[in-house]
């Protein structure tokens, strides 16, 4: 755990280091308030709640979590810094995981910051501050959900526009796989049962729910094995393929 | 120790290592030398256990480098082609970083990272991102991280690439005093760097190794070994001192270059001819500005070899 820690440490201050996190934490909190007031109708609705907040969290997710990833291990292998990496005595899944979570507490905090809206629709109305709170966390889950799945395609590469790309088509195809964009391209060949069980990997099915209020353990069951399992696969394509 | 057994790395298009078995012990320093893309790299990255080995074994202190990495690799300083780096960090902050991730602690930490700093003079960088280094730096930053955690055996690719002389000469010191406790394999390809720091030298091939000597038995496999050279004072006498050096019973053969006034005799072999040349000289009444006994050429060996 201390080599994940330690990881961790220094991939977050990498972030800061750069550019990159008051960029990434400045478009997201802009573009998530623009989408809420000018698209989702926050005030015309005359409902205190903070439904058109989350609403596109999923689509705001889509272009700027891979944006964030793409870097991950496609940068490493392009600097040649895996090389020192994975030849200093850290297993490959403690580097994967310190890698994710240092993205992910990254994402948490711009998520955090988007605070003043929490505050303002409680100073506008009397919302349902427990819904609000189930959404921030179905938010969290889907962001981790996505960051995984742009691990694992960031690992498949040396170059970050590819990884990007990757990063998005994943993300998309396992967002609507509930929807008849995705499900249509099963349908008159798959059984039934693996169109449902397509369908049932949706990522937007399973964050609804939860930006509903209720927190299912089956829907954070789901998000746990997602974002297991790309990880897992995260870690074997840097086992198989670090020095290509 | 450092041991390997029939390493192969085979590529769909490519054989990058074939066959190659070595043992290096405590007290040597082994140069790696080869023409570029002969598989210098990819044997030290099969050792490393960054590029898995097709075929064969290797072991580190007698870890075994697939079986039991993190030993192997916690035995083991590495210093990678290119000495790569995260570039956004500060150089106090990546070596800190290392050192973490090698298990150092507290006091020992601090006086490991204060001996690096100190012996590769980075005390003056040490605030400054990685990426706005010069070369130099940069390799001396590689070379820190991978002696961060004195460890018992260092394998370095190209430690002096991108030095300048002065530089170059303090790298070479390091690993003299380092030499006598550790097990150090460096690749390169400056010949005089093998002369200057290895006590083995191994020459690889087309992924074979093709030469495994001492840099002194591998030099005297020239054919300018005790050959003996004289310049001419006088270039008018070249083509005379030519014809009669080449008459001397135990010469070879004899080379000329004009531009320099300069014969060299080769001598037949196992001859030595230096006693003759002279007397010669002295009797012909050549005018010598110059007259030495060659060790032999090392890049002349090296080009018959790997050629």
């Amino acid at each position: 755990m201390r080599n994940v820690a330690l990881i961790l440490r220094r991939e977050l201050a990498s972030y800061f280091a750069t550019p990159l996190a008051y960029v990434f934490i400045l478009i997201f909190l802009v573009l998530a308030n623009a989408f809420t007031f000018y698209v989702g109708d926050f005030y015309q609705r005359g409902q205190a709640d903070l439904r058109p907040f989350f609403l596109f969290h999923p689509w705001l997710y889509l272009f700027l979590i891979p944006a964030l990833t793409m870097k991950l291990w496609a940068e490493e292998r392009k600097s040649g810094s895996i090389e020192l990496l994975m030849t200093l005595p850290v297993k490959t899944w403690e580097a994967v995981l310190g890698k994710y979570l240092a993205a992910w507490l990254f994402t948490g905090l711009a998520l955090a910051l988007t605070f003043p809206i929490w505050i303002t629709v409680n100073y506008l109305g009397s919302p349902d501050n427990g819904v609000i709170f189930a959404s921030y966390l179905g938010s969290l889950l889907l962001a981790g959900g996505f960051l995984a799945i742009g691990s694992c395609m960031s690992a498949l590469t040396r170059n970050q526009v590819v990884a990007f790309i990757l990063g998005v088509v994943a993300c998309f195809v396992l967002l609507l796989a509930g929807y008849p964009l995705v499900l249509d391209a099963f349908r008159g060949w798959a059984p039934q049962t693996l169109i449902e069980a397509v369908a049932s990997l949706s990522l937007l099915t399973h964050f609804q729910s939860i930006t509903r209020g209720v927190l299912e353990a089956r829907d954070v069951l789901y998000f746990a094995m997602l974002i297991a399992f790309f990880l897992f696969t995260t870690t074997v394509a840097i086992d198989l393929r670090k020095a290509d | 120790m450092i041991k390997t057994e029939h390493l192969c790395k085979r590529y769909p298009s490519v054989t990058a290592v074939e066959d190659v078995t070595f043992e290096v012990r405590p007290g040597e320093v082994l140069g790696f030398l080869g023409p570029n893309g002969a598989g210098k790299t990819t044997t030290m990255r099969m050792l490393a256990g960054f590029v898995t080995p097709t075929s064969g074994r290797a072991s580190i202190c007698g870890h075994d480098v697939e079986r039991e990495p993190l030993a192997a690799r916690q035995c083991l300083g590495y210093l990678p082609e290119g000495a790569p780096s995260y570039g956004e960090m500060r150089v106090a902050a990546f070596l800190e970083f290392i050192a973490e991730l090698r298990r150092l602690d507290g006091a020992r930490k601090r006086a490991r990272l204060d001996y690096v700093t100190e012996r590769l003079q980075l005390s003056s960088v040490l605030d400054r991102p990685i990426e706005t280094l010069s070369k130099g730096f940069r390799r001396r930053v590689g070379l820190a991280q991978a002696i961060i955690h004195d460890p018992p055996v260092l394998i370095l690719d190209e430690p002096t690439d991108g030095l300048d002389p002065n530089q170059k000469h303090e790298v070479r010191t390091l690993i003299d005093e380092m030499a006598r406790e550790k097990i150090i394999v460096i690749s390169t390809h400056i010949l005089e760097e093998v002369d200057a720091v290895c006590t083995r030298a191994i020459i690889i091939a087309r992924g074979r190794i093709v030469a495994d000597d001492t840099p002194l038995q591998l030099t005297s496999r020239s054919r300018y070994h005790n050959a003996v050279s004289l310049q001419l004072a006088r270039s008018d006498q070249l083509e005379a001192a030519r014809a009669a050096v080449a008459g001397l019973a135990a010469v070879a053969s004899v080379e000329v270059s004009e531009r320099e006034a300069r014969l060299t005799a080769l001598p037949r072999s196992g001859a030595m001819i230096l006693q003759e040349v002279a007397a010669l000289a002295a009797s012909q009444g050549l005018q010598l500005k110059e007259l030495h006994l060659e060790s032999g050429r090392l890049d002349e060996v090296f080009r018959t070899i790997t050629a």
